[in-house]
């Protein structure tokens, strides 16, 4: 394995039961790249993200994060899951907790940060969202895009090597998609690893390297972002791509 | 009826002081009971939560086995049983060398009793977080431990507050049944001033002020615990029971 390769998944395997969501799934993302996953509902697309980093068991294949073996469980599992950020479609903050204790939290319990330093980082962090006035309140009182952004920054101020999205945008009402599509478009630029569950695929178009398109837990095809919106090889995924669009 | 009242047995001695060391006790005997159910309701009711197979199995016999004994069973069983089933050595400890066995007694079976309530509020607060909390603690690479502790529980304890008041409301006026193994708390006091006196009518009356005033006191108390942990922005979501 390279040094250049963040994210590398070979022959990942999981059931629920007698349900095969994934069947031998293979990527290898680079440093710096951003991927786009995208595909029909249910085709595995949220159980790959959450194996990725390990929130979720698999029963075959390996997954490496700079190009150390994620374990199944234990300390050094959550150790490495500590370094690769997640954000959820329904933004999971933690309602009890104020926006600073929201993003200071995993600092300063995983991270071991002093809390002055923790709270310095995720000040700096809210400012570059801009929400710097919003650290002293609760997530209940913040609207969809404010909380999104939030579960953003609460990712990043673990100082991440790489991101997973899972569908960020789309438990927003429409007005709000912008601001967070704005923040993962700058992450983009400043050179995060990303790899995205969208179906924004204005996003993909201006921010993916390459897209992914899953179905029925498989990867069927991976391209180059241009390639992929120009002439999907797959006929599944011209189907997709065909709906999508016209939607 | 020729009953004749008398309120100011009340305030004669010994009876006064007899009502006192019983209140004394009752309070003595339902708050380190509290202690106890609260400890280790919680701890059982976590472990009740998690997915290992072996420990939501022996955490819910412990459950079934506490909840389904009725209290009475359980104070004679710990007090008259309990002791025989032990070593030698331990048991004598227990009936010869433990200061106030009554007591204590009273207090284990009452807390176990309990705890064992209290578990099944503590494991369906954590089953009412939403499955997204776990997620989003597990990712950012939080321990089980921390996951509890920091983000499962106080959310489940905020959700749990109105059967729990209900709960601890209930271990006061059970304490009332350890008078069947001897100790000397409100309700036995109360027996004794009447049996004596011949005046139950004021005995029992004294009582039941002291039991509802306690019973106010931790209501209001509660409540204040409520208000003080509501979350901002939130609106209050238990149903509340007034009484
Ligand atoms: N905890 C679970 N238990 C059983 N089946 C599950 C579980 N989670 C997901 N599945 C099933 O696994 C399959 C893949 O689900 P997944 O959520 O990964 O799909 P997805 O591509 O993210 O879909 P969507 O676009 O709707 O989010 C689906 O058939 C789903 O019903
Ligand atoms: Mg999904």
């Amino acid at each position: 394995m390279t040094s250049h390769e963040m994210i590398k998944v070979e022959g990942l395997s999981k059931s629920f039961g007698p349900l095969e969501v994934l069947k031998e799934c293979s990527l290898t993302v680079r440093r710096g790249e951003v991927v786009v996953i995208c595909g029909p509902s249910g085709s595995g697309k949220s159980t790959l993200v959450k194996c990725i980093n390990g929130i979720e068991e698999f029963e075959r294949g390996q997954v490496w994060i700079e190009g150390e073996a994620l374990p199944s469980r234990g300390r050094a599992a959550a150790r490495l899951r500590a370094r690769v950020g997640m954000v959820f479609q329904h933004f999971e903050l933690y309602p009890h907790l104020t926006v600073l204790e929201n993003i200071c939290l995993a600092p300063v319990h995983v991270l071991k940060r002093p809390r002055t330093e923790a709270a310095a980082k995720a000040r700096a962090l809210l400012a570059r969202v801009g929400l710097a006035d919003k650290e002293a309140a609760y997530p209940a009182q913040l609207s969809g895009g404010q909380q999104q952004r939030i579960a953003i920054v609460r990712a990043l101020a673990m100082d991440p090597v790489a991101m997973l999205f899972d569908e960020p945008t789309s438990a927003l009402d429409p007005e709000m998609i912008g601001e967070v599509l704005a923040v993962m478009l700058e992450l983009a630029r400043d050179g995060m690893t990303m790899i995205v569950v969208t179906h924004e695929m204005g996003f993909a178009k201006s921010a993916a390297d390459r897209v992914v398109f899953m179905d029925k837990g498989a990867i069927v095809e991976i391209d180059e972002t241009q390639a992929f919106f120009a002439a999907p090889r797959s006929d599944r995924a011209r189907l997709f791509l065909s709906r999508i669009l016209a939607h | 009826m020729t009953y004749s009242w008398n309120w100011g047995v009340l305030l004669q001695e010994p009876y006064l002081q007899w009502l006192g060391w019983g209140l004394a006790l009752t309070l003595a005997i339902s708050l380190s009971a509290l202690v106890i159910a609260l400890s280790v309701g919680t701890a059982v009711g976590v472990l009740r939560s998690s997915d290992h197979a072996v420990l939501r199995a022996v955490t819910g016999a412990y459950i079934s086995v506490f909840r389904n004994i009725p209290l009475l069973l359980q104070m004679f069983l710990w007090f008259f049983v309990v002791p025989e089933l032990l070593p030698a050595g331990a048991g004598h400890w227990l009936k010869r060398d433990l200061p106030y066995p009554e007591i204590v007694t009273a207090i284990v079976a009452l807390g176990l009793f309990t705890s064992s309530r209290i578990a099944v509020q503590v494991s369906a607060g954590i089953d009412a977080v939403p499955r997204g909390q776990r997620m989003a603690a597990k990712a950012a690479g939080l321990s089980q431990l921390q996951a509890y502790r920091l983000v499962l529980l106080p959310q489940a304890l905020r959700i749990i507050i109105p059967p729990l008041t209900s709960e601890i409301l209930t271990i006061f006026k059970n304490s009332s049944v350890a008078l069947t193994i001897g100790v000397y708390e409100l309700t036995t006091q109360t027996q004794q001033i009447q049996s004596i006196t011949y005046q139950g009518f004021e005995a029992f009356t004294a009582a039941t002020i002291l039991y509802v005033a306690i019973a106010m006191t931790v209501t209001v108390i509660m409540r204040a615990i409520e208000r003080r942990v509501a979350l901002p922005g939130t609106t209050s979501g238990g149903l509340h029971v007034r009484f």
